[in-house]
């Protein structure tokens, strides 16, 4: 193997490992939600090291690639996108994480209905996440595409399971607790969302070297007014870098 | 969203106004085909880099540029190469003319076994540049300070250019090809004997110099072509493969050739 090529491999295996461990924990965190499990929830939340160790793994890959390799256009993008993508699995189990700790709390308390509508809307998150590495790992700009549109879906989906828990909230004040547990795993499920999409950018830089579009050009539903995070809490919002020319 | 393929963009409408046309241009080493039918227009006020493997002609090609194959008896340069419209390869044409408009630096630095004044003042005297001792120091004096040396030698003219150090030399020999007011820089790796330290002042120098001149660079270092280039142009095995602007050759190049050698993988 010359040049570059065995490092960056290595690098998107890496990437791959820990959106497998991402996926894993999601999927467990809503497992542990569904059948109000409070052991799998501390399961999943004791095995959130392993991201932050992994992300400090292919930081450290990544800058040795940078250092001894200086990789141009592709390659290049493919270290920088890895490392954004590596820091974006890392706020994924976060949110994984996060729902797990509401799980725990939530399995103390009675069943709630809202807890299955939840929960669909995570499986729908996990199955963008999923989609979107894999485009990433296949170079897939098709399948980014379709993940990188059906954002939207999650967020339609976020918008209907806020109202719901509002008015059951209003309905039955014995139930705000809860609801307010759900409330928070309902937008940490959306913002997965978000990190899917932003993968599915990436996907897209990688392959054809466009920078993705501002934040605010992605098609998304209105969120919920007034209960939704400012505009900047978009996952690593846009930007990748591109060669600047000496021009001027 | 643009999720779709990078459109080959088409070639970049030039900024600048054209120093060389080159057409149909091919080299013969003997039998040997070293440059083949190569076509490309060189752009003036900027600085241009040749990259590529190690024998595909990009030395070749640049001493198309002023005629410095000439000096090979078993090189023949056919086609067509034009400096601002005119034909170098004329008859009429005068190569040692021709060389103090198209001045060289090689990439071992080369100074004459003379003083750093006499070295300076060499090309302006056999061209009869300047007419008096007054002017020719001043020439001498202006040609030091923009290759960056008049300060480290100003004491020690007298000296000779060889008691220098190699970026120093490689200074003096940029002062050399300056002093007799060239419109173009040709520059054969530059920097490959120098460290990083002087390599990172010769590449000052090609900036401040790009506003005056056209200047040509041939580099093993793609970052060096990155930093110091506008546009770049990629050879192999005396074709030119690709050329274009700097940030879009070694951003998003069209060519699988080009992207395997600026990563390193051309075996
Ligand atoms: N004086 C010469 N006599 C015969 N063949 C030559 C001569 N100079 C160059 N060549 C041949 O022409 C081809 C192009 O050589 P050239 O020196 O232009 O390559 P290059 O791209 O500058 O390589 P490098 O990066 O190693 O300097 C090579 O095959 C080389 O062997
Ligand atoms: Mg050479």
């Amino acid at each position: 193997m010359i040049g570059t090529d065995a490092e960056i491999r290595k690098l998107s295996n890496a990437i791959a490992e820990m959106g497998g461990v991402a996926e894993a924990n999601l999927s467990r965190a809503l497992d542990a939600l569904s059948r109000r499990d409070a052991a799998l929830a501390a399961e999943v939340i004791l095995d959130d090291k392993r991201l932050d160790r992994m992300e400090k793994q292919v930081d450290e890959q990544a800058v040795r690639i940078l250092m001894m390799r200086q990789p141009m256009a592709r390659d290049l993008r493919a270290v920088i996108s890895g490392l954004k993508i590596a820091s974006t699995l890392e706020r994924v189990g976060d949110m994984a994480k996060n729902t797990a700790k509401r799980a725990q709390i939530l399995a103390e308390g009675p069943a709630h209905r809202s807890i299955g509508p939840v929960v669909r809307m995570g499986r729908q998150s996990l199955q963008q996440l999923t989609q979107a590495l894999d485009a990433y790992a296949n170079g897939d700009l098709e399948l980014a595409r379709q993940v990188w549109r059906r954002d939207v879906e999650v967020d339609e989906l976020y918008n209907s399971v806020f109202r719901e828990l509002l008015t059951y909230m209003m309905e039955d004040p014995r139930t705000i607790g809860a609801c307010a547990q759900l409330m928070f795993v309902a937008k940490n499920i959306e913002r997965i969302g978000d990190h899917a999409t932003f993968i599915a950018e990436m996907t897209s830089y990688v392959v054809s070297a466009e920078a993705p579009p501002p934040a605010d050009e992605r098609p998304k539903a209105p969120l919920e007014a007034g209960f939704d995070e400012p505009e900047d809490s978009a996952p690593a919002s846009g930007a990748a870098p591109s060669v600047g020319s000496n021009a001027g | 969203m643009t999720l779709t393929m990078e459109n080959p963009a088409a070639q970049a409408a030039p900024r600048n106004d054209l120093k060389f046309a080159c057409r149909g241009v091919n080299v013969h080493y003997g039998d040997a085909h070293a440059i083949k039918d190569l076509a490309i227009d060189i752009e003036d006020r900027l600085v241009t880099a040749f990259i590529g493997p190690s024998g595909c002609g990009k030395s070749t090609f640049l001493r198309c540029l002023n005629r410095m194959n000439d000096t090979i008896s078993i090189c023949r340069v056919t086609g067509d190469l034009k400096l601002d419209g005119e034909d170098i390869y004329a008859p009429r044409v005068d190569p040692v003319q021709l060389r103090a408009r198209v001045g060289m630096v090689f990439q071992k630095p080369n100074p004459f076994p003379k003083s750093i004044y006499d070295n300076v003042a060499y090309g302006p005297r056999i061209h009869g540049l300047t007419s008096s001792r007054e002017e020719l120091d001043a020439l001498v004096e202006s040609s030091l300070t923009k290759a960056g040396l008049w300060g480290e030698v100003k004491d020690r003219l007298d000296k000779p250019g060889t008691g220098l150090s190699g970026g120093q030399q490689q200074r003096l020999c940029i002062a050399r090809a300056i002093a007799t007011k060239p419109e173009v820089l040709l520059m054969d790796e530059p920097c490959s004997a120098l460290d990083p330290i002087a390599t990172d002042r010769i590449e000052q120098l090609i900036g401040d110099l790009r506003s005056q001149f056209c200047i040509v660079i041939v580099t093993h270092s793609m970052q060096q072509a990155a930093r110091v280039s506008q546009k770049t142009a990629f050879f192999h095995l005396g074709h030119l493969v690709e050329y274009g602007d700097t940030a879009d050759i070694f951003n998003k190049p069209r060519d699988k050739r080009t992207e395997d050698y600026i990563n390193g993988r051309f075996g």
